[in-house]
């Protein structure tokens, strides 16, 4: 079974107070803010894993980001997978998120016939979860999300459980597919040190726009249909009446005034 | 070119998803913006009555497309049906609801039409943007620190997901008129590459948070007081929703689906009573736009008393018990 993973780096959520934006440029500042593998990424590594085990077959994660994104393959490297490759170009830059798919979709079409393609539901960052569902589209095969339980039937079929905010849908599918995991899908194992030293071993692939003939029209900032016109610091026009006095008092003017806003 | 704004209205059990009316509200108010109409498109099986439904709710036509083997959400036929749909009739914006289905299914057909999908969207609005009437999104990035604003210069039509909760519901008036349009497709069985075969809902304990009018959210600092007890005794007594932060989830003293934030649920109810959170930016995110924020915490420096209208800074365990005994008198009285 040929599988991908597609994973991506994240500035750390513990973190994000503290990014801000560069009033002279409008740009966002990163700078000092760790980074780690979006955490869905690494459910998505392990599921790939875990059916390597189960049908034999490849691994191959892969990400588009910036030079310092080797830092996810290693780990997907050090957890396990086969193969790492980095999309990285500057003409990859500014994408949204169909011209992520796009490039994502390119290398994947390069890494011959793909059983399956697995994904994180979305990612801290932007937080889309579209990047999946365009990828599968690019790639002409059927897309499941908020998959929290894939069982075989057979090595070609699959019935799969996506969550529904109450509940759930059974759905039946045969491969190709793409699948987007949320966290209760599995328990991810952290890379051993052997896993570690065996990854250094293996080679990080990095391809470039024209290694996987992409054309201007569909990637980087060109290629993005949606177009950012404004950034600004979350500002909160708020009343802000800190009241003063004990805690009967306090209660006491706060019921008054829940009282007068017609909510009592 | 209809130039229309467009809205895909969700349906599942035969009742319409409340976030559909909510984007109908949004694309009405756009519409009468850009002096267009406002058009719901509606997929699954006996689906006239919810049709009628939406033009209550203002929907100016409604195309309704109704077969057995639509019941269930399949995701490669209904972004086939909307994108053919769109394609023929050329709607200048396409809303669509982000429920799990709504956010399976916006990106695909995002996809199929090249074109920008901007997703959970705070604010929708028409702002001219290099002279030309654009839709513009707010949407909160980084757990809510950040605010982006995004537009679909070119493409068309130019969508947006809104998450349930978000924007307010219209007014249903059964006076009002609109076409109700039956669209004939063609389906083969080798269009369902995906089947959906079957549904199994869960249905929560106790009304939905999204429709509370009044939510009262417990945070970490209700481990002073072994818990939620006066959480929700103030609900109680107030006739409020009980809602948490994630360590409140994670202490157990309070379900997921009761989370409020950016990994959440976000909500606006009348009343919002934030009791020992501290205001992190990923759980206030949830709560913004709610119309009065009370916040009670031990902590004079914590965020929480940046973002609220009234501030109570005290021990949890003395103030709550007050304020329920208080807002009991006043109800007496």
């Amino acid at each position: 079974m040929n599988i991908v993973v597609c994973i991506k780096q994240t500035p750390d959520p513990e973190h994000f107070s503290k990014i801000t934006i560069d009033p002279t440029r409008g740009t966002i500042q990163r700078e000092g803010i760790p980074s780690v593998i979006n955490p869905l990424d690494r459910h998505a590594l392990e599921e790939g894993l875990r059916l390597r085990e189960k049908f034999s077959g490849k691994v191959t994660a892969i990400s588009m980001g910036p030079p310092q994104a080797r830092e996810v393959l290693e780990l997907a490297l050090a957890m396990g997978v086969d193969e790492a490759i980095l999309l990285c170009d500057k003409a990859f830059a500014g994408a949204d998120t169909l011209a992520t798919a796009y490039p994502l979709a390119g290398a994947i079409k390069k890494c011959g016939t793909i059983d399956l393609v697995i994904c994180g539901n979305m990612s801290v960052d932007g937080a889309t979860g579209q990047v999946g569902p365009q990828l599968a589209e690019l790639l002409d095969i059927p897309h499941i999300t908020f998959v929290s339980n894939v069982e075989f039937r057979g090595r070609r079929s699959l019935v799969v459980k996506r969550e529904l905010e109450y509940g759930y849908l059974k759905t039946e599918v045969e491969l190709p597919v793409l699948l987007c995991v949320v966290k209760s899908i599995n328990e991810y194992r952290l890379p051993t040190v052997i896993g570690i030293m065996e990854a250094m071993r293996k080679e990080i692939k990095t391809w470039a726009a024209c290694d996987i003939e992409a054309t201007s029209e569909t990637i980087g900032l060109a290629g993005s249909p949606t177009v950012v016109t404004n950034i600004y610091e979350r500002k909160v026009e708020r009343k802000r009446e800190i009241l003063k006095g004990t805690p009967e008092e306090m209660a006491r003017q706060t019921a008054a005034k829940l009282h007068e806003l017609g909510v009592l | 070119m209809s130039n229309e704004v467009w809205v895909w209205a969700e349906q599942r059990n035969g009742q319409l998803m409340g976030v559909s009316l909510e984007i109908l509200n949004t694309g009405s108010q756009l519409a009468q913006k850009l002096g267009r109409e406002v058009v719901a498109v509606l997929i699954g099986y006996q689906i006239s009555g919810l049709a009628a439904e939406l033009v209550a709710y203002g929907a100016n036509k409604v195309y309704t497309i109704d077969k057995p083997e639509l019941s269930l959400y399949q995701s490669d036929v209904y972004a086939k049906i909307l994108a053919d749909l769109v394609q023929k009739d050329e709607p200048t914006i396409l809303l669509l609801g982000a429920t799990n289905v709504g956010m399976d299914l916006a990106p695909r057909v995002a996809a199929k039409l090249k074109t920008g999908l901007t997703a959970h969207c705070a604010d929708l609005r028409i702002d001219d943007v290099g002279g030309k009437p654009l839709l513009v999104a707010d949407v909160p990035g980084f757990g809510g620190n950040m605010v982006v604003s995004i537009a679909c210069p070119e493409r068309r039509p130019q969508m947006a997901t809104v998450r349930p909760g978000v924007m307010e519901r219209p007014s249903k008036e059964s006076t009002r008129k609109g076409a109700i349009i039956p669209v004939e497709i063609e389906i083969r069985d080798k269009d369902f590459r995906a089947r959906t075969v079957e549904i199994v809902e869960q249905k929560p304990e106790g009304a939905p948070l999204e429709a509370a009018e009044i939510v009262v959210a417990g945070g970490w600092g209700l481990k002073s007081v072994g818990g939620f007890k006066f959480i929700e005794e103030l609900a109680s007594v107030l006739g409020g929703s009980v809602a948490g932060t994630r360590p409140a989830v994670d202490a157990n003293w309070v379900t997921e689906d009761r989370m409020i934030g950016s990994s959440g649920k976000t909500v606006a109810p009348k009343l919002f009573i934030s009791v020992g959170a501290s205001g992190a930016t990923h759980f206030t995110t949830g709560f913004l736009k709610s119309k009065t924020i009370l916040a009670v915490d031990q902590n004079p420096k914590a965020p929480i008393f940046e973002v609220c209208d009234i501030g109570i800074c005290g021990d949890v365990a003395k103030v709550v018990p007050c304020l329920i005994g208080e807002i009991k008198k006043i109800k007496a009285g």
